[in-house]
């Protein structure tokens, strides 16, 4: 197990929400679209050159900025 | 009179749900964030007659943008006897329960719709209708809203709309309960990729997902222009054509000159009606809107239409999010500026979908500043046209270096701060062709309720100050802008006039200066940047204020005359 922010997962990866580092602000959106500590998301994409991640969570895909995704810290199996 | 309150996420199909309780049609679309301002609509319950509010869609009750914020207010303003239908797409039970939660807490009696019940059962998830109307204590009924499915049943099981007045929960505790909740009424069995979802992932990796964009760009606007050439040649002319010897006759019997032959026939062009130039009401006035503009209207609003129907837009946000990074926007201020392609009223009232005012005035400026409008550009590929594709793609590139340069400097000057993208991304859905008809419809009847009138009215107002003489003294105290700095004749002055109440028209009015193709492409240009037209013009100020108005009027007016002058000198 190796804990990394979601900026660094692997496209096609999965892992286990761990911290969600920042502002309550912040942290309050993501949970609403349902990126919250203990949940299970799946990276489909992230863009280059410090572009937004797109993840899946259940049946919702969430695009979620640099910055904000580099705070989202994921638990992935080695 | 009594109220419901369709609520819900963004994107669950509230506007769906208010069209068919209401009968009023509303723009739908399958991305976050097209209601952004409440309508309101009537319905019979038995004998009583109710209104029916579509509410902007809300996450939660503790707002977290503009939307959520009208969304808090519209339920603090219900009335006992009021009550809330909350719709919860059922593919995502979860994260629209937290509303449903935070629902329950409040006074105002609830009813559940579990809304895109069809989607469930393509995805492999099963919900337990009657076990979740124990856990909420309120009525769950299934819906499909596209087609109708279960409407009725959400209808008459209205009075059964109850306040279960939990006690006011954490954040924490809330999330605690769906969980469990959740766990006890969702069963989810594994299902195959369909061919959409593969392409909706296929469609936000760099890899493939930037082809794919420049392919859909590049088409879209291959297919307008198709589209729009087709109904002109082989719908329009032909029709104007027909009509023409009636006008002649009818020139012929005003005499062929003098005051109401101007007014409804305008002037003759070597003894001929030309339908450009002769700019008359029953002449130009009916040409511009019907014959060069409506075309493009109808094929450029189908084509907007089917990708956001489809849910593309949202991905498109996550493509463009690093440019417009650049611009203090981020990418989800794609879709204010695509909109703004059709018309600057609906663009700028899109920017509300962006989080803080600076990025909704940046968005606005440049919508009002570097985007033309479908009418506007209709008349630009209308008249410059004969060149070629070259004067054309002058004028489409230097507006796109104006909109790119000038987001560039806003970002650099403008103070606050611009928030990170963000964003739901809606799956590919495959719109039925009726509800998409029906979007195009309702859009280009929209332009001919609201332009049309206009066009004709300004066509009138210019034939009668033509007539007093009055352009003369204008174009004698603008001459030195207009012919000194942007190399026009003086007498352009009145189409930049004309500008403020349509740009179609005022386009139009180049073509009787005979300019060159140089000073075509200077007018067209100027005409595109300066002042949009009045309409967008109050919806500028509504959306940012007056203090913002006037910033942006001061850019605007030192951008046009620089970029004016700067391509009157290289060309």
């Amino acid at each position: 197990m190796r804990q990394l922010p979601l900026t660094q997962m692997e496209e096609g990866r999965s892992g286990i929400v761990v911290e969600i580092m920042g502002g309550i602000g912040a942290l309050r959106r993501l949970e609403l679209l349902g990126v919250r500590v203990g949940r299970k998301i799946t990276k489909i994409s992230g863009m280059f050159m410090r572009g937004p991640v797109t993840v899946q969570v259940d049946h919702t895909q969430v695009g979620i900025g640099f910055g904000m995704a580099s705070k989202v810290i994921v638990e992935v199996k080695e | 009179m009594r109220k419901i309150l369709l609520m819900g996420n963004p994107n669950v199909g509230k506007s769906v749900v208010f069209s068919r309780l209401t009968g009023v049609y509303v723009i739908v679309s399958n991305y976050p964030g097209t209601t952004v301002e409440f309508r309101k609509g009537h319905m019979k319950l038995g004998k009583e007659q109710v209104e029916i509010i579509d509410v902007p869609g809300a996450y939660t009750l503790e707002p977290t943008c503009k939307a959520e914020e009208v969304a808090v207010e519209m339920l603090k303003e219900t009335r006992p006897g009021d009550i809330v239908i909350n719709i919860v797409d059922a593919t995502n039970l979860e994260r629209n329960l937290y509303l449903t939660l935070e629902l329950m807490e409040r006074e105002t009696p609830v009813i559940v719709a579990l809304n895109l019940w069809d989607e469930t059962k393509h995805k492999g998830i099963t919900i337990d209708v009657p076990g979740l109307e124990r856990w909420l204590k309120v009525p769950v009924v299934p819906t499909v809203a596209v087609t109708g499915e279960g409407i009725k049943e959400l209808v008459d099981r209205f009075p059964e709309a109850r306040t279960p007045k939990i006690r006011k929960h954490t954040r924490l505790e809330r999330w605690e309960d769906i969980g469990k909740i959740v766990k006890e009424v969702q069963t989810l069995v594994h299902h195959h990729h369909t061919f959409l979802e593969r392409l909706q992932d296929l469609s936000v990796k760099p890899a493939s997902g930037l082809p794919i964009a420049a392919l859909v760009i590049y088409l879209a606007f291959k297919t307008i222009r198709f589209i729009g050439e087709g109904l002109i040649g082989y719908v329009c002319e032909p029709i104007f054509e027909f009509f023409t010897p009636f006008l002649m006759k009818l020139s012929v019997l005003l005499g062929s000159s003098g005051f109401l032959h101007d007014i409804l026939i305008g002037k003759l062009i070597d003894g001929e009606i030309d339908f450009v130039q002769s700019f008359g009401l029953l002449t130009t006035g009916l040409f511009v809107p019907f014959g060069m503009v409506l075309p493009y209207i109808i094929s450029f609003y189908l084509i907007l239409s089917v990708l956001e129907d489809f849910g593309y837009l949202p991905r498109l946000a996550v493509l463009v999010d690093n440019i417009m990074h650049h611009m203090g926007l981020h990418g989800y201020a794609i879709i204010p500026t695509l909109l703004g392609l059709g018309c600057g009223v609906p663009g700028i009232m899109a920017t509300r979908i962006l989080e803080s005012w600076r990025e909704r005035f940046i968005a606005a400026t440049l919508i009002a500043i570097a985007l033309p409008c479908a009418a506007l550009q209709a008349m630009i590929i209308g008249i410059l046209g004969k060149y070629g594709s070259g004067p054309i793609a002058t004028v489409y590139g230097t507006l796109f270096a104006v909109w790119f340069l000038l987001g560039l400097i806003l970002n650099r000057f403008v103070s606050g701060f611009s928030p990170e993208l963000l964003i739901e991304i809606p799956p590919y859905r495959l719109p039925p062709l009726r509800t998409l008809l029906k979007k195009v419809w309702m859009r280009v009847l929209g332009f001919l309720r609201d332009a049309v009138p206009i066009v004709l009215l300004g066509v009138l107002i210019v034939n009668i100050l033509y007539i007093l003489g009055v352009f003369d003294s204008i174009a004698a105290f603008t001459a030195p802008v207009i012919t000194g700095l942007l190399g026009l004749p003086k007498e352009a002055i009145v189409a930049v006039l004309v500008g403020f109440l349509r740009k179609d028209v005022a386009v139009g009015m180049l073509v009787p200066l005979n300019l060159t193709v140089k000073q075509l492409i200077v007018g067209c240009v100027v005409l595109s940047m300066f002042f949009p037209c009045i309409a967008t013009y109050i919806v500028l100020i509504k959306e940012v204020g007056w203090k913002g108005m006037l910033a942006a009027t001061g850019i605007m007016i030192l951008a046009t005359i620089l970029v004016g002058s700067l391509l009157n000198l290289l060309l």
